[in-house]
């Protein structure tokens, strides 16, 4: 039993890890799929997450705090839209520069308001997403297998990660079953013929870059209202880009992008389990290597694995009317 | 005469210092074929990108139906009745040919019900023109001529009653060709006006009804088709009198300078894009390697040229063997007499971001006669691209000047003048006038023959029948990465053109 319990324990603990990187992972796939790279969902997040953990702190509401996450988050994709749609410019530049604003400015402004060292306030309960309890997870607990994966797995998480989860069938009817989607995913391939059927291309893939601010919003949020009890300086370390990886592993397709989401979240879930506890044959293994193996199996990963992955193919492109 | 469906006066755009239109004045009949033609940057593209309202004119007046219309978008385009079929496809290449279709005429918001319509509507379409074609399949697994289908599909779909075409025939086989023309005389009988733009002229005189001649922007003059001639037309295009086909003499051919045997080439994927070649390629003769493009020419081309990896075979080059492992050393073969025009100049042949002068060395840079110790000798090279500049006419004449900026069939003769200066033993050319206007045809094809004459060995793979037909001396056809096909240059064009389709028992029979 006890096996089986570490095992649920660890299960619960991936869903949990793999809620922020799912969340970017769709944010980025809106933009890419409208051909827009976004190297900024690092630095999205991270805006997010300091705006909703400060907005929550100051105004005592945690769903005010969610609102400014999104509306910051939502402001930074609009940046990286004015340099990459309207000016033309090189998409990963922008997206890095993003990347830098974000991490400068969130520990600047965190500490010039709250001084706690770019920290913000930790937050009381009533300001954070607390975690909701199914009808009858109580009850059930105790009952042997169905018992724990009803109360640990399925109960017992705070809105965002239904929210997350949930995103992944809206997202893929959104693509494959309305206007929008149709031409998001037209325009990612081939902006020409979009503006020539008399659709405006600029417009199009601002409303994508919209979709991405809202999601990294809610992912920025989840870090710092949810997984934490406020903001801690560069608290995404790195996720925006392993959403990245996990998306060019997903192949720009939504219910792939949550099983890619889900096992870099179980990598990581299973490199803090087996931290310091020694594995039958190998033995010990040192810290650092379990905390290196999700990105180690990314590299493994995209360099071989998945077969070719075929962006859309007007990424990273700005489009130029011909003459 | 029938009622002007669309009528264009005093039309004027201009980019920057270019003008690329003036005062154009223009009247369409409804119910005809009006052709328009011109060489390349001659403004036929932009004056029907104005009518389509992808550009903004300058001035003028547009009216349709005899009412004034002010085109701003695409959209207003579309909702006057005006279709286009650009000359690159407007195709979303891994959406199906619905989702293509209703792309920008969707319904609402969600598709079901527009998908459910254009399936029903195609299938009218279909009835009614013969317009076939699978709406689940997806575009980039259709053929380049059913791709067109498509969108000339997409233009009916959303109501045209005026339909643009802007060189619809540059990718179809003639056979495709043919068929493209009849559904445009449908479309005629059927009511609808239809403005075909093309350099080919044969085409105009074939299908059109009356057809406009554009050169530098301005438009020359309106003829009724079947009071013009092809001579004319090429004469008001150019504004001199051009030869469409240049005369030269019975070939010599002398001794084997290339030969090509049982040579098979595969692409990345592992399919086989050019199956046991054998050809031999002699002194003083042209050999013309016709097809339609896609069909192992562009693999053949580059395996000969030590570019790409031939899987078995052998190919000699005076007798010595070439390194087909497609690590060969470019420069090499260059020193035993190789000389290379690509296909794709901007790509291959050329760095369009170099100075002109610097293109026309490029590969021979390591020359002693460029060289001074291991710096370039700037003043020679120089000279040397201003001699190259006289002898091949390249215009603008400055060699300073950036690549880019010279006009394609420009670019071409940089890169020509470039191979043929350095006096190879043989010549490959690949496309040597894709993108080229009239004149500069002339110009090259004469530059071609006259090599011959000199005893080289020419080998000359064009998508263009008449280009083949005119400068070959043999002609061979590709279909499927074999040769299925060796005909004299007096061979027809339909003969030709059947074996271009791969339709090989029927051509010998």
């Amino acid at each position: 039993m006890d096996v089986f319990n570490a095992i649920v324990q660890t299960l619960d603990s991936t869903i949990r890890l793999s809620v922020p990187l799912l969340l970017a992972c769709l944010a980025g796939l809106y933009s890419e799929r409208a051909g827009i790279f976004d190297i900024g969902l690092e630095g999205k997040m991270l805006v997010g997450a300091f705006a909703g953990a400060a907005a929550a702190s100051v105004f005592h509401s945690a769903l005010l705090g969610l609102g400014m996450a999104i509306l910051v988050s939502v402001a930074f994709a609009m940046v990286h839209g004015f340099a990459s749609i309207t000016h033309r410019g090189n998409q990963i530049v922008s997206g890095v520069a993003i990347n830098f604003v974000a991490a400068g400015s969130t520990i600047i402004l965190g500490q010039a308001w709250f001084q706690q060292g770019g920290r913000t306030p930790a937050l009381q309960p009533g300001e954070r997403f607390e975690a909701i309890t199914w009808p009858g997870a109580d009850a059930v607990r105790d009952v042997p297998i169905i018992g724990p994966i009803y109360a640990e797995l399925i109960s017992g998480h705070s809105l965002l990660v239904y929210l997350a989860f949930l995103m992944v069938p809206f997202t893929w009817w959104v693509l494959f079953r309305t206007r929008f989607g149709l031409r998001l995913r037209a325009v990612g391939e081939n902006p020409a013929a979009v503006d020539t059927a008399g659709i405006s291309v600029a417009w199009l893939r601002y409303r994508a870059l919209i979709c991405t601010g809202i999601l990294t919003g809610v992912a920025g949020a989840y870090l710092s209202m949810v997984q934490n009890g406020g903001f801690v300086k560069d608290m995404t370390a790195g996720k925006g880009y392993i959403a990245l990886a996990a998306l060019i592993f997903a192949k720009w397709k939504p219910v792939n992008a949550m099983f890619a989401c889900l096992l870099f979240g179980f990598l990581d879930a299973l490199s803090i389990r087996l931290q310091g506890s020694p594995l039958p044959i190998i033995g010990k293994v040192p810290v650092q290597f379990m905390q290196a193996l999700p990105y180690i199996l990314t590299v493994v990963l995209l360099a071989g694995f998945i077969g070719k992955a075929i962006p859309p193919r007007a990424g990273g492109v700005p489009y130029v009317k011909e003459r | 005469m029938a009622q002007a469906a669309i009528e264009l006066i005093g039309i004027n755009k201009s980019f920057g210092a270019v003008r690329a239109n003036r005062d154009i004045n223009l009247e369409i009949a409804r119910g005809t074929i009006h052709g328009i033609v011109g060489e390349n940057g001659a403004g036929k593209s932009t004056l029907m990108s104005i009518l389509y309202g992808f550009y903004q004119a300058d001035g003028g007046e547009i009216r349709v139906g005899g009412k004034p219309a002010s085109i701003k978008t695409p959209n207003d385009a579309i909702a006057l009745g005006i279709g286009m079929v650009h000359q690159h496809f407007m195709l979303v290449d891994n959406f199906s040919v619905l989702e293509n279709i209703i792309l920008g005429a969707e319904n609402d918001a969600l598709l079901k019900s527009s998908i459910a319509k254009a399936r029903s509507e195609l299938e009218r379409l279909e009835r009614e023109y013969g317009l076939e074609v699978d709406p689940d399949a997806i575009i980039e697994e259709l053929p380049v001529g059913l791709q067109q289908r498509v969108e000339i599909l997409k233009a009916l779909y959303r109501g045209a009653e005026i339909l643009i075409l802007d060189e619809p025939t540059g990718v179809l086989t003639p056979a495709e060709a043919d068929h493209l023309f009849r559904i445009l005389k449908q479309l005629k009988e059927q009511g609808k006006t239809v403005v075909l733009i093309t350099h080919k002229l044969r085409e105009i005189m074939a299908i059109t009804d009356t057809v406009s001649v554009m050169r530098q922007g301005t438009m020359v003059a309106t003829r009724e088709t079947k009071k013009t001639t092809v001579e004319e037309l090429a004469e008001l295009m150019v504004g001199r009198r051009v030869l469409l086909r240049v005369e030269k003499g019975e070939a010599e051919a002398g001794a084997v300078k290339l030969a090509v045997k049982n040579l098979t080439v595969r692409d990345s994927r592992g399919v086989t894009m050019v199956d046991d070649i054998s050809f031999d390629l002699r002194a003083g003769e042209i050999v013309g390697i016709a097809g339609v493009a896609g069909n192992g020419q562009s693999e053949l081309l580059e395996a000969i040229s030590g570019i790409r990896h031939a899987v078995s075979g052998s190919v000699m080059l005076d007798g010595k063997p070439i390194d087909l492992t497609g690590k060969a050393d470019p420069g090499e073969l260059r020193d035993r007499g190789l000389a290379h025009v690509p296909e794709d100049r901007h790509h291959v042949g050329l760095v369009l971001a170099f100075e002109e002068n610097e293109n026309s060395i490029l590969g021979y840079h390591d020359d002693p006669r460029y060289l001074i110790g291991p710096f370039l000798n700037v003043d020679a090279i120089m000279a040397d691209a201003k001699d190259k500049i006289e002898k091949y006419d390249i215009r603008p004449g400055n060699p300073r000047l950036k690549t880019a900026n010279f006009s394609g069939g420009n670019q071409q003769k940089i890169v020509l003048a470039r191979e043929m200066e350095q006096d190879p033993g043989v010549l490959i050319v690949g496309q040597p006038t894709r993108g080229v206007d009239v004149g500069a045809i002339e110009f090259i094809h004469k530059r071609l023959i006259a090599m011959r004459d000199q005893g080289k060995a020419v080998l000359v793979v064009s998508v263009e029948l008449d280009e083949i037909r005119s400068l070959s001396d043999r002609i061979l056809v590709m279909f499927a990465g074999r040769i299925v096909g060796e005909r004299g240059p007096e061979a027809t064009e339909g003969e030709l053109g059947l074996l271009m389709a791969g339709v090989e028992q029927e051509a010998a029979a």
